[in-house]
């Protein structure tokens, strides 16, 4: 895996195989914190960060137990270790931007459960990457995390001005333009593997 | 065989205690920087807040000016405010902020939700009959709603069912009375009612034109009996100033202004009201109003 090119392994994770819009991971965030482009941006920023923690923790982590020769608890670790970085994000956030901090409301803690950062973790182990990789891997994941989000948000802020039929408006309108955002991305697929 | 068996038990305990051990070491770790962060991230919040906030009514009614009782008690905590400012919670609740803060309240004159108008149905005529949404605001959507005066209270309660505070009945002539005890002046009603006929008052002032018509002239009599009819007889009886005739309607200037009885004496068709907690009081020299059912649908 190592003869893959770092830009590669970057575009891959932020386009090509977008964690929300290819592989569907982290929708809950998506769909919930993507009404305004100002906190979309900041929750991407804060799940991004998150990924970038936990990965570095989860490559770690995977030493750790390969050495000690406990690989079952890869699972199980990974949790507490994302579970402790939401946590310290959450009190950074706190302290640093109250207003942030009431405008992420319940989407904060819920990062803990986010699968994309779990997906993350267990990618990167799975795929084998070293040290660096995995930095530029979680990297690429966040920047296509919050590619998406922004994407979103911004189409959700002009539609809120759009009269669109009664029927759809909110939640449908939301996920059709999520439906339509994902078929886009398929133009990715042709970029890499 | 017995020593084979033994061999994986072993193994087995030593394979649970590594797990637990290393799963207990990575917790470990994570507490240890949890805690450090705890220490380091602290956010001060004033205690005092929760507690004001306890005290508050939990009306949430924004008659103080923030949007609920949260924002108050922060910005009470922070002096910005007055205790007296919260018009729902009662004297000993002000009072017992005022002395959890060590601040001296300052009351603000009661102020209650006022109807200018007296329209019901027994003196204002309906022109048309609407059968639609029974609500104010839907029903002024159609020609102002059906009532002869355009500017009247159309009777179908919308501020009776906006007011959180139990405050606002409708009379069996279909207008609003307002409980001046029950009221706060949260200003719901003024905002609900499409006629704009109410508008808060200081309970002291107890004068007031129960009309908002703008015709002039007797005709306008047919339509409502207790209308304005712009005669101007309070104008010229009244202290300078204090009552005008502004586009058609005496209009009462408050920041020039005697409690006085006088003015309700002087109007000829019961327009002007001496209010006295729901009561619209009237004076002897207009016509006294005996119809108790609603007049007819449009005839005249």
């Amino acid at each position: 895996m190592s003869e893959e090119p770092l830009w590669n392994i970057f575009i891959n994770a932020s386009l090509v195989n977008n964690f929300v819009l290819a592989y569907f991971l982290g929708i809950c965030p998506f769909l919930g914190v993507s009404g305004k482009l100002g906190t979309a941006t900041k929750m991407g920023g804060a799940v991004m960060f998150v990924m970038l923690i936990s990965s570095m923790c989860a490559f770690g982590i995977h030493l750790l137990l390969e050495a000690i020769g406990a690989p079952f608890l890869q699972l199980i670790s990974y949790i507490v270790v994302i579970a402790s970085t939401v946590q310290l994000v959450e009190m950074f956030l706190k302290k640093m931007s109250p207003a942030l901090f009431k405008a992420l409301g319940i989407f904060l803690p819920l990062i803990t459960t986010n699968c994309a950062i779990l997906g993350l973790a267990l990618f990167q182990t799975n795929k084998g990457y070293n040290f660096l990789e995995c930095l530029v891997y979680a990297l690429g994941a966040g920047t296509g995390f919050t590619l998406a989000l922004i994407l979103i948000a911004g189409f959700r802020e002009q539609l809120e001005y759009a009269d669109v039929p009664k029927v759809i408006k909110g939640t449908v309108l939301t996920l059709i333009i999520a439906g339509i955002l994902s078929l886009s991305f398929m133009g990715f697929s042709g970029l890499g593997n | 065989m017995q020593e084979k068996n033994g061999l994986k038990l072993f193994i087995k305990k030593v394979t649970i205690l590594i797990a637990i051990a290393a799963l207990g070491g990575i917790t470990l770790v994570l507490a240890i920087v949890l805690a450090v962060a705890n220490r380091k991230l602290y956010v001060y919040e004033d205690p005092r807040i929760d507690i004001v906030e306890d005290m508050l009514p939990h009306a949430n009614c924004g008659a103080c000016g923030y949007p609920g009782c949260k924002p108050f008690a922060e910005a009470l905590t922070k002096g910005e405010t007055n205790p007296g400012k919260c018009t729902v919670s009662s004297e000993a609740g002000i009072d017992q902020i005022a002395n959890y803060l060590g601040l001296t309240a300052e009351r603000e004159d009661k102020k209650v939700a006022r109807l200018a108008c007296a329209g019901g149905s027994n003196v204002a005529r309906k022109r048309a009959k609407y059968e639609g949404i029974k609500s104010c605001q839907a029903a002024s959507l159609i020609s102002g709603g059906g009532k002869g005066c355009f500017w009247g209270c159309l009777g179908f309660g919308d501020c009776e069912t906006v007011c959180d505070f139990d405050a606002i009945s409708m009379d069996q002539h279909g207008l609003p009375v307002v409980d001046e005890d029950k009221c706060t002046a949260c200003g719901d009603c003024v905002e609900v009612c499409p006629k704009d006929l109410f508008s808060l008052q200081y309970q002291k002032h107890q004068l007031l034109v129960a009309c908002k018509n703008l015709e002039v002239g007797d005709e306008i009599l047919e339509e409502c009996e207790v209308a304005c009819t712009a005669c101007g007889k309070c104008a010229m009886d009244a202290p300078k100033g204090m009552i005008n005739i502004e586009s058609n309607l005496a209009v009462i200037d408050y920041s020039n202004y005697t409690n006085s009885q006088v003015p309700i004496e002087r109007c000829p068709t019961g327009a002007i009201v001496w209010q006295d907690n729901g009561f619209m009081l009237r004076g002897t020299s207009h016509k006294s109003i005996i119809r108790k059912e609603s007049r007819p649908l449009g005839s005249s």
